[in-house]
Order: structure tokens, then sequence, then C-alpha cells
């Protein structure tokens, strides 16, 4: 539980997120440490979501949701900073994909850059290509940019917004559940993709299948009733839980 | 006993859908009568003279006379002009009501009145929008109350509810993920709001614009109180009186002269297909815009 890690990227103190005057999650500390891949387990309602919502300040833009306690990125607490300008820097990977259906794949992935900051077309251009190449869909739509977002499959949907969340170059890439609306094959994608994306970008992932926290994350942190039991590295975790709450959650006697 | 249960409930089957289906005849009949009628007797003098040449001098058949057909070009263009006017007012009011309703205001106790109060401006007769417009336009300046100007801000009152309505139904089918991405990327709120949520909710908004024309552009109580009369006159300004295709309706309707009447139904007839052609052409997009977001 109290373990501590040099310099982490992101981190989060006494956080407490509500809707209305239900608490969702109560005193969250955790550290999220620099290119790694953090998942964020625990069974259904346990609050798993709303802290990665914390995390972008997603959380806030529900109507009576509120947030007490700090999120640190490097060491600055989120919510003194502009909330726009943060979820530049905390990009989000939904868990059912949401290209914009009325825009292309190329403009669904330049949607950040015609938005925010108005590159110049060259700039988009390789911006795009180099997203859709880091997102590990370009071989498959390269012919094809300007077709719907809509007319890929699922699994590629996915990976076109992951490819735009790159486009906006976040440091931090936060997925709430990216592989739930999957079928395996398209799911192997994205976990391969995942192990791929830590090179760059220091990855949250929130996940209910176990196995998959398992294949894809370097530390774990379980969740149960808004709470967070246990976090370290995803072996220790798995192999050797310290609480039993956690050991009872992994071999499946609940959740 | 159960031969009898199982005939019963068909006969009984049988008769409610010969009910239901004379439900549908009765329906179908005074529309169908209606454009067959209008059409008959509209159809008639319909050429491009209609669009081109003004009101003839009133004139009926008699030996040694041959009457002017005329044009309904005053009329037609006035129509125009009111729902360009009309639009240009209600369409940015009833878009804005309708983003702060949805967009904004969400739970907020005020989003709902303002929900209340299109509800209840949709229920204003039109005569009495067009009195509130008299009553207005007279504090602010006499001179233009028999004008095109406060037909169109009478018809302005009638469609803002429609728009409004209309365009919040549209705003709230685009699901909220599409929202949240767009925030999630960094992109502002009002960015997010009017290039994004507006875009997709567009199919929606063109027809609830659209149902708007087509009931403005039939009304005819509020422009008899403010458009004045001036359907023989050439063209005049907008803060003049003006003419319109429904208050040519009643005029030439009523008027003791063949050519007139004649000319009336010839106006019924284009208004009815503008109305019809605007009314097909919303609904087209409202379904296009169903199958789009069923994925299709």
């Amino acid at each position: 539980m109290a373990l501590s890690i040099d310099s982490p990227k992101m981190e989060s103190q006494n956080l407490s997120a509500f809707y209305g005057g239900s608490r969702a999650i109560q005193d969250i500390n955790l550290q999220f440490p620099d290119r790694k891949v953090t998942a964020i387990i625990g069974p259904s309602g346990c609050g798993k979501s709303t802290l990665i919502r914390c995390l972008n300040r997603l959380h806030e833009t529900i109507g009576k949701a509120r947030v007490e306690g700090k999120v640190l990125l490097d060491g600055e607490d989120l919510y003194e900073l502009d909330a726009t300008l943060v979820r530049r820097r905390v990009g989000m990977v939904f868990q059912k994909p949401n290209p914009f259906a009325t825009m292309s794949i190329y403009n669904n992935v330049s949607a950040p850059l015609r938005f925010n900051s108005h590159p110049s077309r060259e700039v988009m251009d390789e911006t795009v290509v180099r997203s859709l190449k880091h997102a590990a869909l370009w071989d498959e739509v390269k012919d094809r940019v300007d077709s719907a977002a809509t007319s890929l499959s699922g699994g590629q949907q996915q990976r076109l917004c992951i490819a735009r969340a790159l486009a906006a170059d976040p440091e931090v890439l936060l997925m709430d559940e990216p592989c739930s609306a999957l079928d395996p094959i398209a799911t192997a994608k994205i976990e391969d993709l995942i192990s791929q994306l830590k090179k760059d970008y220091t990855v949250i992932i929130v996940t209910h299948n176990m196995q998959q926290a398992a294949r894809v994350s370097d530390f774990t942190a379980f969740l149960y009733l808004g709470k967070l039991v246990e976090f370290g590295p995803t072996v220790d975790i798995f192999e050797r839980p310290k609480e039993h709450l956690t050991e009872s959650y992994i071999t499946g006697r609940f959740g | 006993m159960n031969f009898d249960r199982s005939v019963r409930r068909k006969v009984f089957s049988r008769g409610m859908t010969v009910l239901t289906g004379l439900a549908i005849v009765a329906i179908m009949v005074p529309l169908v009568a209606v454009i067959y009628e209008t059409l008959l007797l509209g159809g008639a003098d319909l050429n491009l003279g209609l669009f081109t040449n003004g009101l003839p001098y009133p004139c009926s058949p008699q030996p040694g006379v041959t009457c002017q057909q005329g044009g309904l070009v005053v009329p037609i263009t006035g129509t125009i002009e009111l729902i360009a006017l009309s639009s240009l007012v209600a369409v940015p009011i009833g878009i804005g009501a309708a983003i702060f309703s949805v967009e904004y205001g969400r739970e907020s106790p005020f989003a709902r009145i303002v929900g209340l109060v299109s509800d209840v401006l949709a229920g204003v007769p039109s005569i009495v929008a067009g009195a509130f417009i008299y009553a207005l336009v007279l504090l602010y300046d006499p001179s233009i109350v028999f004008s095109t100007i406060s037909g169109s801000l009478a018809l302005a009152v009638l469609m803002v509810p429609i728009v409004a309505r209309t365009c919040e139904e549209a705003l709230r089918t685009v699901p909220n993920s599409v929202r949240e991405a767009a925030l999630a990327l960094g992109i502002s709120r009002w960015k997010a709001t009017l290039r994004i949520t507006l875009v997709s909710a567009l199919p929606g908004i063109v027809t609830g614009v659209l149902l708007a024309v087509a009931r403005s552009a039939g009304e005819a109580a509020p422009l008899l109180l403010l458009l004045g009369n001036a359907c023989t006159h050439p063209l005049q300004g907008l803060n003049q009186e003006g003419c319109a295709l429904p208050l040519f309706i009643y005029q030439g309707a009523t008027a003791p002269n063949a050519n007139y009447i004649a000319l009336a139904w010839a106006a019924a007839l284009l208004l009815l297909g503008l109305i019809l052609v605007l009314s097909v052409i919303s609904r087209l997009t409202l379904n296009r815009m169903a199958k789009r977001m069923r994925g299709g």
C-alpha cells in the first residue's frame, strides 16, 4: 500500500469525487510512474472510471459532480490549471469507440489540431500520419483517410480514437476499459499497442479484465467500494498480494 | 367453446383492422381532396407568367372583353421576403435557446423554464402574436406598423418555439460520448458545441427550420393585421406595406372578379406545393439522420 515511486508523472492526493451527495471515491493516494502502464482494477461500481475521469478533469463536466483533493501532473495541481489545457496534456480513450460520426478518418485525427492550434497543412498531414502509425492503424486506412470514420470496424474505430488522442500530443494517456466493447482479436491488437505506447506515454488503464491487467500493466491499483485497497508492481499484486481482499478478488471469489 | 372463442377473436381482430383502416382513410380524404381541388382549379392557370407578372386589372369575362390573367410576382416575392426576414430573426434565437437549455443549462431550473416558455409560446394563437407585434412596433416606430418588417417579426414569434423545440430534440440525439470525446481532446466547450455537437445535430436542425418556415409561410392572420395591403402595387421596401401568398389568397378568393379568383387558386396551389415540398424535405433529412445515428 505505501509504495513510493520516485518522481511520478501523476499523483493523486486525498482525492475524493462526488456525484451530488454520494461519494464515488474516497481519499485516493496513488502515484503513476512515468512511461509505465498502470492498471486500475476492481469490481463494477468501485469508482475506477470516476478515478480516471478526475485525472483529466472530465468528472466535473457532469452536473453536480465535484472533486476534493489534489491531482499532480509533474508536481503541478491540475485543479489549479486551465481545464482545457489539462486535457490536452492528459488524453483519454473511452469504453465505447466514439469517433466523430460526421467526420472523415483524417478529420477525426486532425480534430485536436484543427480546433486547438491551427497548424499548417503540412504539419497537420504529418501529425495525422504519425498518429495513425502510432496507433497501428495507418496500414489499414492509408488508402481511404477521407472516408467516414463510421465505416471502420469497432476495433479500428477504437484505434482511430487512440490516434486522435495521440494527435493532441499528450503526456499521459487514460484508457477507460478500452477493450470492453471489442472482440478478442481487436483486443489483442489494442493490448500490443499499449505496450508500444508506454515507450512515449504514461498510460493509465481501467479494466475489469484481470488477465488484461496482468498482461499489459507494470503497476496495478486495486479499488474496492471507492477506496484504494492495494497498489504495487503488477507481479506483486497478482502473485503475492498483501491484502486479503485483493487476493479474494484476483482469485475470483467476488467481483 | 374453444372454436367459438377463436372465431370471435378473429372477427374482433378483422373488425378493428377495418376500423383503424377507416381512420387512415378519414385522414387521407381531406388531404387528397384539398390537393385535388387545388390542382384542378389552380393548375389550369399555372404558367411562367405567374412568376413574372403583377396583378391584373380586376375583370370578369364578358362578351367583347378579354381579361388579363396577370401574375403573382408581388405576393411570391413578399412571401420570400417574409420567410427570409423572419428566419433571420427566429433561427438564431431558436438555436441559441436550444443550445442553452441542452448544452449549458442541462439540469438547471432556468433551462426547464426556457422549455416551458417555448411550449407556451408554441401555443400562442397567431393573431395574438400579431397583436403583440402591432403594439410593440407601434411603440417603436408607428410608421412601420403595417410593413413587411412587422409581419416578419410576428412570423418570427411563431417560428421561434418550433425551431427551439426541434433543435433541442436534435441536440439531445447527439450522444454524450461525442461531447466527452471533444472535451477530452482539450477542445473548449463552446467550440465543441458549435463545431462538433451542433454539426452532428444539423439534419435535425434543418428539419426544425423547414417545419418552422412551412408553418409561417402559410400563416395569414398576423399578416392580415400587419402587412397592410400592397398586393396591387409594384414591389416596395421592407418598411412599406407588403403582400404575401396567404394574404392574396384571402383577397383574391373574396374578390368579385373571375381573374382574381382564378389567381387565388393558383396562389393556393403554389403555397400548398411549397409547404408539401418543405415537409417532404424535412422528413427526408430526418430519416437520413435516423439512419446515420443507427450507424447506416
